[in-house]
């Protein structure tokens, strides 16, 4: 059983702490959180399903297609629900502008593909049982992202660029940096990400509409557990996050499971609102 | 509040008549709604009746949760969950598959005290939790909610689900069950339209656009918040019974979180601190996929579009479409004229002041010292000034005793009183009120009830009272207004009482402020910076109005970059540098100070 539950929580886990690098990805860029990632993440699965299986594409291309075509959803959200609110960040209407979009493509989603979980092409055929290669994918999935994310931000101009626009917005511009060009190459990436997480995460979690709404709620849980934009955090607290809910689900059964997540990221959230590793914000009248 | 009308007969009974008439203008629309609804059976179907009767449910759960969401700005997208739990608590009691069955109008009631409970557990997080976050732990709660109701058979039925209420006659017909869910959605607009214009509603309005002024006019959010949740949690819960009765048969897929993005998205696109936009955004989202067919498998998606466009095109929703008052150009070429005067009216009932005194007072954020053991005197009848460069700790020493800050060492006394030990809120009743460097008002409400913010404290009437407006609430009221009008007239912007406080100039607000603050009838004034914007002729009647409220009796403390004035009004200057004391003294002593002029003043 123990080791059901690592395989079976280590591959949540890295879906998770993959959809709390897109939301972080979003936040760094542009200090908002979107209700679009959630979405990304089932957009993986749809669009892998649909490519592969539904229009018989090689799974490579599949896989390309389905990056890019997130990676626009993501260069759109930009341009429609979160570049319009920027002026007026302390009024938090991204929250209703990105939920709105969610709710378009959730809709659309789920009018055009299917309100019922649809079958996930098999891209490998490697490994049974516990090593099977769906539990495996997200994590390497997870780790390749992580790699290919510190080499970006570590050794690559455009990654320090990133850097700099997290760290300050308006230095940075100052410093003649393109900033609106960076968001939206962010928000691309974004969506390449979350892409990838449902990619990697179809076997799993299938093609399937309502994906969309958890992957936002598990997905945030180690976002802020994690502490807002440090994807560290949120790789430590969505390999947890995915562990602690798999052994509440093997020992006391699905939706008690749900109930655990639910009460301890309540509970924790309102012991340390800025998240375990995060700094205490500190208030400027 | 003590009665005021003998002393100003003429404003109090001017301002009774204005107030009916103003309560005429914004409750008449929501009469005339009622009304018509009244007469729906009348010429149309049973079909429309069916959808009458859904929209007057959705509006009593939609009109209370306008509160939390409209009023108090807090993103609670997730009112499914409590509209879930009334529909199967009544579902379970009247139908009695767990305990012996119970009559289902008793039903309901007990749904309504759960409700209660179940709304303070689901917004308690929003006293800890901003916007994004909040926002997704409402959609845990409904998630959740759904969940138990799916997997908890032995009582909900599970996915099989139970049969819902049937209320006796004569509410178990088509027709008597509209007129009944009619009278609970109008009970529930005409308590939110009294909490609406109430002391209660002003404070849920500065919580969600002013927080830090509403911290300091002695609004406790927590305490708020909570008593709103619990209203809301208890109209929502009976919401849902009345659902499970009209549904006929409830599953958990009744409960879809569509139905609550409708809710949430009702009071967006109605407008916010509106009761008429949000009822109407919940009849048009509710009839909307019934005239176009084809809309009904779109619903979601429109509803999604229309929140996008409101955002981005209308942020004001439906309300603002309808506000052709504030439309109206204003006067150019507007003077402020004080009425000095008029102060003594003001305060006639502000407690005596004490002395404000600061010793060794020490802060640091992060390396930087700001505070660096600072002593200061603020007696009663004066006025104190503190000038000093930029970053001296001027402001933090305002914050300080306006309890943002708590000094690492050091003591702030007032009277007798330790005030680093009382929270923030605490300051109000104590006697403390400030202005701001920025101004920090509701752009969205008028200038008189940005004005009347500023004496919640002073209010008697409990929510409950306010709820049903009773004696004390209505008092309250009146005297908030003639007060609020006196405070208006005192700083000389009484011609502007019913404008939004958005379309005032920057000079006008900084008035508004001090007006605010002298409705708490304080012994003590922090002014932080509030010549900042003025012109030379506003500078001059600012300091008359300053010299005027300290003879009143009231200790000043003024933060200033404009030397004349500070050198013009003071009693007592105290000039700060590096966050220590540099020099302290009367104008004529600091004026002629070596190291003062060298450090600061120039020359």
């Amino acid at each position: 059983m123990i080791a059901s539950i690592l395989a079976s929580g280590l591959a949540v886990g890295a879906v998770y702490a993959l959809i709390g690098v897109t939301y972080n990805t979003m936040f760094s860029a542009s200090r908002v959180i979107s209700f679009t990632t959630g979405m990304l993440g089932m957009l993986g699965g749809v669009f892998g399903s649909l490519f592969v299986l539904r229009l018989g594409l090689p799974i490579w291309m599949g896989f390309a297609l389905t990056l890019t075509c997130c990676a626009l959803i993501g260069v759109l959200t930009e341009f429609v629900a979160v570049r319009p609110v920027l002026k007026s960040l302390d009024q938090h209407l991204y929250v209703l502008t990105t939920l709105a979009l969610s709710l378009m493509i959730q809709q659309l989603t789920a009018t055009e593909w299917s309100t019922e979980p649809q079958r996930f092409p098999r891209l490998f055929d490697i490994g049974a049982g516990v090593f099977d290669e769906k539990f495996w994918l997200p994590v390497v999935a997870c780790g390749i992202v992580m790699g290919a994310l510190e080499l970006l931000y570590r050794h690559t101009l455009v990654g320090k660029a990133f850097l700099a626009i997290a760290e300050d917005n308006f230095a940075a511009r100052a410093l003649g940096l393109p900033e609106r060009n960076l968001r939206i190459a962010s928000f691309a990436l974004a969506g390449a990400i979350g892409a990838f997480a449902g990619f990697a995460g179809g076997e799993l979690l299938l093609a399937f509409v309502a994906n969309g709404a958890l992957l936002n709620f598990y997905g945030f849980v180690p976002v802020a557990l994690g502490g807002l934009g440090n994807n560290r955090g949120a790789i430590v607290a969505g390999f947890a996050l995915g562990i602690y809910q798999q052994a509440a689900n093997f020992i006391v059964g699905g939706i008690f499971a749900s109930v655990a997540v639910f009460a301890l990221f309540i509970i924790l959230l309102l012991a340390a609102p800025q998240g375990l590793f995060g700094a205490p914000a500190t208030r400027r009248v | 509040m003590s009665g005021i009308s003998d002393a100003l007969p003429e404003i109090a009974v001017n301002g009774s008549r204005k107030r009916m008439r103003q309560a005429l203008v914004s409750a008449g629309p929501l009469i005339g709604i009622f009304v018509f609804a009244l007469t729906v059976p009348f010429f149309s179907n049973d079909y429309w009746v069916l959808i009458a009767t859904r929209a007057a449910i959705y509006w009593l759960l939609a009109g209370a949760l306008n509160l939390v969401v409209g009023f108090a700005g807090q993103l609670a997208i997730g009112y499914i969950a409590l509209l879930t739990v009334g529909a199967y608590v009544t579902t379970i009691l009247s139908t009695g598959n767990v305990l012996p069955p119970i009559p289902p109008l008793a039903a309901l009631v007990v749904a309504g005290a759960v409700g209660s409970l179940f709304g303070v557990i689901v917004g308690l997080p929003a006293l800890r939790l901003r916007t994004f976050y909040f926002a997704i732990t409402t959609f845990g709660f409904a998630t959740i909610v759904t969940q138990i109701a799916l997997a908890w058979q032995s009582v909900t039925g599970g996915g099989i689900g139970l049969a819902g209420p049937e209320f006796p006659a004569p509410f178990n017909s088509k027709l008597g069950f509209y007129y009944f869910c009619l009278a609970f959605a109008a009970l529930c607009t005409w308590m939110t339209f009294n909490v609406a214009h109430s002391r209660f509603g002003r404070a849920l309005i500065a919580i969600r656009d002013a927080e830090v002024a509403a911290e300091a006019a002695g609004i406790s959010k927590a305490r708020l918040l909570i008593t709103v949740f619990i209203f809301t949690g208890a109209a929502a819960a009976v919401a849902g019974g009345l659902f499970a009765s009209l549904q006929t048969y409830i599953t958990p897929d009744a409960f879809t979180f569509d139905l609550s993005i409708l809710f949430f998205i009702s009071i967006l696109i109605g407008g916010r601190g509106s009761i008429l936009g949000p009822m109407l955004g919940t009849m048009i989202l509710t009839v909307l996929p019934e005239i176009a067919a084809p809309l009904a498998t779109w619903s979601t998606f429109l509803y999604a579009v229309l929140l996008l466009a409101v955002v981005l095109a209308v942020p004001g929703g439906i309300a603002a479409l309808l506000d052709f008052k504030s439309r109206k150009p204003l006067q150019r070429d507007r003077v402020i004229m004080p009425r000095g005067s008029e102060i003594v009216e003001v305060l006639r009932s502000a407690r005596a002041s004490v002395p404000l005194t600061l010793r060794g007072v020490a802060l640091s954020f992060g390396g930087v010292r700001a505070l660096d053991g600072v002593d200061l005197d603020v007696r009663p009848g004066e006025i104190h000034g503190l000038i000093g460069p930029n970053g001296s700790g001027k402001t933090t020493i305002l914050n300080i005793i306006s309890g943002y800050y708590l000094p690492e060492t050091g003591t702030v006394r007032f009277g007798e009183d330790a005030l680093e030990q009382h929270p923030t809120v605490s300051r109000a009743s104590k006697g403390i009120a400030r202005t701001f460097q920025t101004p920090r008002i509701v752009g969205e409400a008028t200038v008189l009830q940005n004005v009347l913010i500023g004496g919640t404290v002073h209010g008697r009437g409990s929510f409950a009272e306010t709820l049903l407006s009773l004696a004390r609430h209505r008092q309250d009221e009146e005297a908030y207004h003639i007060e609020g009008l006196l405070a208006l007239r005192a700083v000389g912007l009484e011609g502007l009482a019913d404008v939004r406080a958005d379309r005032l100039q920057h000079s006008e607000l900084r008035f508004m402020e001090i007006a605010r603050a002298l409705m708490a009838r304080p012994a003590v004034l922090l002014l932080d910076e509030p010549a900042a914007g003025l012109s030379a002729d506003e500078i001059k009647r600012l300091g008359q109005l300053v010299k005027e409220i300290s003879r009143c009796g009231i200790a000043i403390l003024v933060v200033e970059h404009h030397a004349d004035l500070i050198f013009d009004i003071c009693d007592h200057v105290t000039v700060l540098n590096l966050g220590q004391v540099l020099a302290n003294g009367t104008p004529a002593e600091i004026r002629v100070h070596k190291e003062v002029v060298s450090a600061y003043l120039g020359g």
